[in-house]
């Protein structure tokens, strides 16, 4: 480097603005930890609350300012792309994952004090942790450049190794964490090897390198095999991260042996982060070759199948949910599958809107979901069978309310924003000409109410004579947790045309919810 | 001179030195030779017996929290390679980075101060919470508690 260094880019505080919000909560929450609250970590949760909710305005404060690509390196003149390309972006679709992201760690720091309590595991340092795992997946949202993700990723799934073995005494949990670890590590070398045969393909590690190979099309068989190899590669790291089903082993035993409250924040919050970064992937790897679209829809019909059937067969609320959430995994898959497809395809192109409502909608229920689950912990234990739940609604009634919903959203059931999106993602798949794929999403949604309805039905279930004393006593912070998901799930439903507006993600001129019944 | 000589040199310098700490404890130390000491690694587990060993927890932390200031000091140290430049130059990078630094190196204060006050760098048992933030403290684990009259009508 010579004497005139680096040249200093003017930085757009505003657009790093949530990300700093969350990260600096993070920092503060731990300096509070320092003093070793001895009594409760209210003040750490108050923290946190106040923290995220500016995080939240900021990411609306930056909603109609002018996007782009910021902290550029020398990216253009490696490959000949053009444009204004940098390690982050601040874009409609990254605004909306941080928000989502925002809002899903806003509802877990709400239900998780009780809990931690009742569990006998009230550590001050949750909340940093949940707070840094949270600003590495909106880190991964906001990036097109691999390592940048690769970082954001690895933020996130770090905390969260710790925070699946925060429940040290139990060897469930001691399990998820070392399971979740040394899987993670697996998935992220993939993904490192990956992006390594990328850059040697490209000359960089930005997006855009990919997509301009793919413009230029040189003749060298050695760049594409390379090239489709890291590709390839990354797709599978991308697999392991949100559960795909050949790479989904790890998803039942760590949700089962993990504390509620994490698994809750882990099934939402990963997943979310993970997707969007895919959708930014996909948007260039299909003018590579439409080989993707073709494995990707692969992945997503098995993923969806397998996921439902072998949820059949569990005892085990949590393992139930987590092969719900490999499930679901699925159905996000076909929609970003749709929206590949629809890109290098002769059709209408589609917008990013189903997958990042679909995405919103599923947090939401599965959080809620988890936060329910969560009031068997009780006195240092906790049991997740499903006769664990019977006579909730006796102890619980309004929690196990909004549980019926949660349960209804994920199912799939009219009046809930789980239905309007897997509308969505049939309406996608079909427009794309992938009927098999659309009516395979159909058939396993009919499968997948039935362990849906075995839940509800253990939570509705009374044990004759005498009641264990099993549940924790709902308090404010759990009731406000599950009145939000299921209000958004509610309100992602009926005002679902504003909502998409706001969104802004639809494709230009493209009718979101035309020709849905009765609207 | 040949660019290389100072490579030459350090090897030169880092065979001197090895050699001659090996052979000066070897000729000037005291010899009191136990079964113990004669095996392979003197300070470390036994190298013979059953490998399902427990080992205390707190190694990892301590080699964990090595790495932390391993990576600091390597951070340091590329940026302070590039610094003096930059301010020799009058570059605006010089202000810049020196913040950015500056910034980092805050937040690893308080990393290290959070590691000191949790405890972590002692090598006792740690810290166990203290019992008011454990919750309510009920009667009994497992005890089944016969249900409230209006309850029991309804079952």
């Amino acid at each position: 480097m010579g004497s005139s260094g680096l040249h200093p880019a003017a930085i757009d505080w505003m657009a790093l603005g949530p990300l700093i919000g969350v990260c600096l909560t993070g920092v503060v929450a731990m300096v509070l930890e320092m003093w070793r609250p001895r009594m409760n970590n209210n003040g750490i949760v108050g923290v946190c609350i106040v923290g995220l909710l500016v995080s939240g305005f900021l990411v609306i404060a930056n909603w109609n300012r002018p996007g782009g690509e910021s902290f550029g390196a020398d990216y253009s003149e490696a490959n000949g792309a053009v444009g204004n390309l940098g390690l982050f972006i601040n874009d409609r679709l990254g605004q909306v994952i941080q928000l989502l992201i925002v809002g899903i760690t806003l509802v877990t720091v709400l239900f998780s004090e009780g809990y931690l309590r009742e569990k006998r595991l009230p550590f001050g340092e949750y909340y940093p942790l949940v707070l840094w795992s949270a600003a590495g997946g909106m880190v991964m949202a906001t990036t097109r450049d691999l390592l940048i993700f690769f970082l954001g990723l690895e933020t996130l799934s770090i905390a969260l190794y710790v925070l699946a073995g925060l429940s040290s005494k139990e060897r469930r949990s001691q399990e998820a964490a070392l399971k979740y670890f040394l899987l993670g590590a697996f998935a992220s070398s993939f993904l490192l090897y990956g992006i390594a045969l990328i850059y040697g393909a490209t000359g960089t590690t930005h997006l855009s390198g990919i997509a301009a190979i793919a413009n230029t099309q040189p003749e060298s068989i050695a760049t594409f095999s390379v090239l489709y190899a890291g590709i390839g590669l990354v797709l599978v790291g991308f697999a392991f991260k949100v559960a795909l089903v050949p790479f989904h082993m790890w998803t039942p035993d760590v949700y089962q042996g993990a504390p509620t409250s994490v698994v809750g924040f882990m099934a939402a919050g990963v997943k979310v982060a993970a997707f969007a970064a895919m959708l930014r992937f996909i948007d260039v790897i299909v003018f590579t070759s439409s080989v993707w679209i073709t494995v990707l829809a692969a992945l997503a019909a098995v993923t969806m199948t397998i996921g439902n059937l072998i949820a059949l067969a569990q005892k085990d609320a949590k393992r139930i949910l987590a092969y719900s959430s490999i499930a679901h995994a699925g159905y996000i898959l076909v929609a970003v599958v749709a929206y590949g497809a629809s890109k290098s395809g002769p059709y209408e192109p589609l917008g990013q809107s189903t997958v990042a409502y679909y995405l919103a909608m599923y947090g939401f229920m599965t959080l809620g979901a988890f936060a329910v689950l969560s009031l068997t912990g009780r006195d240092g234990k906790e049991g997740s069978t499903l006769e664990d739940y019977y006579g909730l609604y006796r102890s619980a009634p309004f929690p196990a309310a909004m549980f019926i919903v949660f349960m209804a959203s994920l199912a799939g059931i009219p009046l809930t924003g789980g239905f309007l999106g897997k509308f969505l993602i049939f309406r996608d798949a079909l427009s794309v000409d992938m009927l098999w794929l659309a009516l395979l999403l159909g058939v396993n949604s009919v499968i997948s109410v039935a362990y849906y309805l075995r839940i509800v039905q253990a939570v509705c279930t009374e044990e004759p004579g005498v009641v264990r004393s099993r549940f924790a006593p709902v308090n404010a912070g759990l009731f406000t947790a599950c009145a939000v998901c299921a209000f958004l799930l509610i309100a992602g439903f009926v005002a679902a045309d504003p909502l998409f507006d706001w969104m802004g993600l639809s494709a230009p001129g493209a009718s979101v919810v035309a020709g849905l019944p009765g609207r | 001179m040949n660019p290389y000589l100072p490579i030459v040199l350090l090897l030169a310098v880092a065979g001197l030195v090895c050699t001659a700490m090996v052979t000066l404890s070897w000729v000037l130390g005291p010899k009191k030779v136990t079964p113990y000491k004669q095996a392979p690694y003197e300070c470390g587990v036994a190298p013979i017996g059953n490998a399902r060993e427990r080992f205390p927890v707190k190694f990892y932390l301590v080699a964990m929290m090595f790495i932390l200031f391993d990576v600091e000091v390597v951070f340091l140290w590329s940026w302070m390679a590039v610094f003096k430049d930059w301010v020799e130059a009058g570059s605006p990078a010089a202000a810049y980075s020196f913040w950015g630094v500056m910034v980092y190196m805050a937040l690893w204060f308080l990393g290290d101060a959070y590691v000191i006050r949790s405890g972590a760098l002692e090598w006792e048992e740690s810290k166990t919470l203290a019992p008011e933030k454990l919750g309510p403290v009920r009667p009994s684990d497992t005890e089944e508690i016969a249900l409230e009259p209006d309850l029991a009508r309804g079952a």
